[in-house]
C-alpha cells in the first residue's frame, strides 16, 4: 500500500506553510500559468533568464500542500542553474513522480526525492508535476499550460514537449 | 449558519437495522490501508448488495441472449426480464405508462436525449432555457451546446449563502421566450433539496415543460413522478446500487411522441429502406441497438432491493446520519460546511481551513475514509461559495454513526498533521 505518511513528511509540510520564492517577479522574462482543471489548481511561475541561468525565480497561487511545496522546492532547486540544467531536472522530475525514474542511477533529484512515493497516488500526480510543467511552459514561452491532454502524464510520454 | 442542529446519541440509533443491512453489501467489509473501508462517495457511487450482484450472475449464466429480434428461448426470456426490469422502474417512479420509461447509460445520456430529441426540434434562435446554479455539469454543458448551435439563451437561478435557490428570483425569469427548464431536485456539490414541485408547477403555468435531473434524489427520498408532474425525469442506475452503465429518462409520452430519435439504429426503428425509415414506438425509439440488457436486469433487482427497504425508511434513517455529522462538524475549529440548505440529503460539503481538499482526501484515505475531493462537476456552485473545490462526504442507509465518528477522528488527526 502506499505509504501517505511518507508523503506528507515534515519537509513536504514546511513548505507548503512557509514557501520559499512565493510571490510576483517584478520584470520577469519568462512566465507561464499552469492549471489542472481536475481540481481548480492553478499556480504561476515568472522567472529571468540572464545568459541562460536563472539568477531569481517566483511561484504563486491556489493549490494543496503537494503542488505548493513542489513548487517551492523547484524554485529553490534551479535558482542559480542554468536553463539547460533546469530542464535535466524537469525530465528527471517527471520520470520519478510516474515511477519512471531509477533512483538507484545517478541523478540530479537530491532534497526532491521526498515526492518519489507521489507515484503511488495516481490521482496525486499532478499536483506534483504541475509546477515543473508551468516551469517548462515559461522557458517554451508558453503562457499558459495544463496538467490534461498532451500534458497529461497518464497519456503521454513526458519531457521537453 | 442555519444547519440543523440536533444531537443525536449514538447508542439511540433508530429501528433500522442497519448491521442486517450491511451484511448484504460483501465491499464494505474491505479493509483500506488496514483499517475497515468507511465509504461516504455515495453521491459519486453506491455500492452494490449481494442480492443485485447474484441477479446479474443469474442473469448471464442462464438467460442472457439478444433481445426483441430471437425466436428462440434465450432471447424471449432475456426480453422478457428486460421488459419485466422497465416494469419495475415504472413502478419505482410510479409512472404511469411502462413505455414512459426509457433505458438510458445513465443521467447524462438522459439529458442529452432530451436536448436532441426535445430540444432540436422546438427550441429556436432567442428562446430562453432556465438553469439553476446548483446544476451539475451534466445539465449544464448539453443546453450550451444547444445554445451555440440554435441561438438560444440560458437564464440562470441565482442561490443564497445557504445553498438554496432564489425562487422569487426563479420566478422572475419567465417571459414569453421561456420554452425550457431544467433543475436539479438534490444538489449533488451541495445536498439541498429544491422545491421541485412548486417550481414544475410555476414553470407549467408559463406552458413550460420541464426536465428533472434526480440523480441524487432517487438514491434517497421516495419519487413520484406523477406528483411532481414533471414532463422529464432522469437518473443513474450506480447511484442507487445498481450497476454502471444504465440509467432512465422518463418522459411524458405525448412529448416522447413528438420529439425526434436521438441515435439512429437497430431497434429503433419499424422498417427501413434506403428511401424512408419508420421510426419505432416509444420507447423502443430512444433505444437505438443493443441495451444494456444485464445492467437493465440488474437495476430492476437493485430497485426491488430498496423498495423492500422502503425508500421512507431509507430517508429517515440518512437524516438521522446527516444530523448526526452535522452536529459535530459544526462545533469543529477551522471546518466550515458549505452548503446549510433548511432541506438536504446526506451530503456534506466542507472545508478545512489551511487544508487544500485534494490533501484532506488523501490523508482521510489513510484512515479509510473514502471522500470525494474536487468541484464536483459543479464549478458555479464552488464560485459562488469562492472556494476552488471542497471535500464531500456522501451518506447511503448502510452507513453507520461508528463510520461518522471515525471521519470526525480523521479530520482531527489531519488538521494535527497540518497545524
Amino acid at each position: 500500500m502506499p505509504n501517505y505518511k511518507a508523503l506528507y513528511q515534515e519537509v513536504i509540510l514546511d513548505h507548503n506553510k512557509k514557501p520559499r520564492n512565493y510571490g510576483t517577479l517584478e520584470n520577469a522574462s519568462h512566465e507561464a500559468v499552469g492549471h489542472n482543471p481536475l481540481c481548480g489548481d492553478h499556480i504561476s511561475v515568472a522567472l529571468s533568464l540572464d545568459c541562460e541561468r536563472i539568477p531569481c525565480i517566483m511561484f504563486q497561487g491556489e493549490s494543496c500542500a503537494i503542488c505548493k511545496a513542489s513548487a517551492s522546492m523547484m524554485t529553490v532547486a534551479v535558482k542559480g542553474k542554468t536553463r539547460a540544467d533546469a530542464e535535466i531536472l524537469i525530465e528527471e522530475f517527471l520520470a520519478m513522480a510516474t515511477g519512471k525514474l531509477d533512483l538507484e542511477q545517478p541523478n540530479h533529484i537530491g532534497r526532491l526525492e521526498v515526492f518519489a512515493g507521489v507515484c503511488d497516488l495516481p490521482t496525486r500526480v499532478k499536483c506534483a508535476i504541475l509546477p515543473w510543467h508551468t516551469l517548462q511552459a515559461a522557458f517554451n514561452s508558453v503562457t499558459s499550460t495544463s496538467t490534461e491532454a498532451d500534458k497529461d502524464p497518464m497519456h503521454a510520454p513526458v519531457g521537453n514537449t | 449558519m442555519s444547519a440543523v442542529h440536533l444531537a443525536v446519541d449514538p447508542s439511540s440509533a433508530s429501528a433500522f437495522d442497519v448491521e442486517s443491512v450491511r451484511a448484504d453489501f460483501p465491499i464494505l467489509q474491505l479493509q483500506i490501508d488496514g483499517k475497515p473501508l468507511v465509504y461516504f462517495d455515495n453521491a459519486a457511487s453506491s455500492q452494490m448488495p449481494q442480492p443485485v450482484i447474484d441477479r446479474l450472475t443469474r442473469y448471464q449464466t442462464m438467460q442472457h441472449a439478444n433481445i426483441n429480434r430471437g425466436v428462440h428461448t434465450l432471447s424471449e426470456i432475456a426480453t422478457s426480464e428486460y421488459e419485466a426490469a422497465r416494469s419495475k422502474l415504472q413502478r419505482f417512479i410510479n409512472a404511469r405508462e411502462e413505455r414512459e420509461v426509457i433505458f438510458t447509460s445513465g443521467t447524462t445520456d438522459g439529458i442529452n436525449l432530451v436536448m436532441h430529441g426535445y430540444g432540436r426540434k422546438f427550441i429556436k434562435a432567442g428562446d430562453e432555457i432556465i438553469l439553476t446554479s446548483l446544476e451539475h455539469h451534466s445539465n449544464i454543458v448539453p443546453w450550451q451546446m444547444l445554445a451555440e448551435e440554435t441561438g438560444a439563451v440560458i437564464r440562470v437561478v441565482p442561490i443564497n449563502d445557504a445553498g438554496e435557490l432564489l425562487i422569487d428570483e426563479y420566478e422572475k425569469l419567465f417571459n414569453g421566450r421561456t420554452k425550457f427548464v431544467g433543475l436539479i431536485q438534490v444538489s449533488n456539490a451541495l445536498g439541498s433539496i429544491n422545491p421541485v414541485k412548486q417550481m414544475i408547477a410555476f414553470a407549467h403555468s408559463h406552458g413550460v415543460p420541464v426536465l428533472v435531473d434526480g440523480a441524487q434524489a432517487v438514491p434517497h427520498m421516495p419519487v413520484d413522478v406523477q406528483d411532481l408532474d414533471c414532463d422529464f425525469y432522469t437518473f443513474s442506475g450506480h447511484k442507487l446500487c445498481g450497476p454502471t452503465g444504465i440509467g432512465v429518462l422518463y418522459g411524458k409520452a405525448a412529448l416522447l411522441e413528438k420529439m425526434q430519435p436521438f441515435k439512429g439504429g437497430g431497434d429503433m426503428i419499424l422498417s427501413v429502406t434506403f428511401e424512408k425509415t419508420t421510426y419505432n414506438s416509444i420507447p423502443h425509439k430512444f433505444e437505438a441497438g443493443t441495451p444494456p440488457i444485464a445492467a437493465a436486469i440488474g437495476l430492476g433487482a437493485a430497485v426491488d432491493y430498496l423498495l423492500a427497504i422502503g425508500m421512507d425508511a431509507i430517508s429517515a434513517y440518512e437524516l438521522e446520519l446527516l444530523n448526526y455529522a452535522t452536529a459535530q462538524m459544526i462545533r469543529m475549529p477551522g471546518v466550515h460546511i458549505i452548503g446549510t440548505a433548511k432541506n438536504k440529503a446526506s451530503v456534506i460539503s466542507f472545508t478545512v481551513e489551511g487544508v487544500h481538499p485534494h490533501d484532506v482526501g488523501t490523508l482521510l484515505n489513510q484512515e479509510g475514509v473514502a471522500v470525494r475531493t474536487g468541484h464536483h462537476c459543479a464549478q458555479p456552485v464552488m464560485r459562488h461559495f469562492k472556494v476552488p473545490a471542497t471535500s464531500r462526504a456522501s451518506f447511503a442507509f448502510y452507513n453507520t454513526l461508528a463510520e461518522i465518528d471515525a471521519l470526525i477522528a480523521g479530520i482531527r488527526s489531519l488538521q494535527k498533521v497540518f497545524a
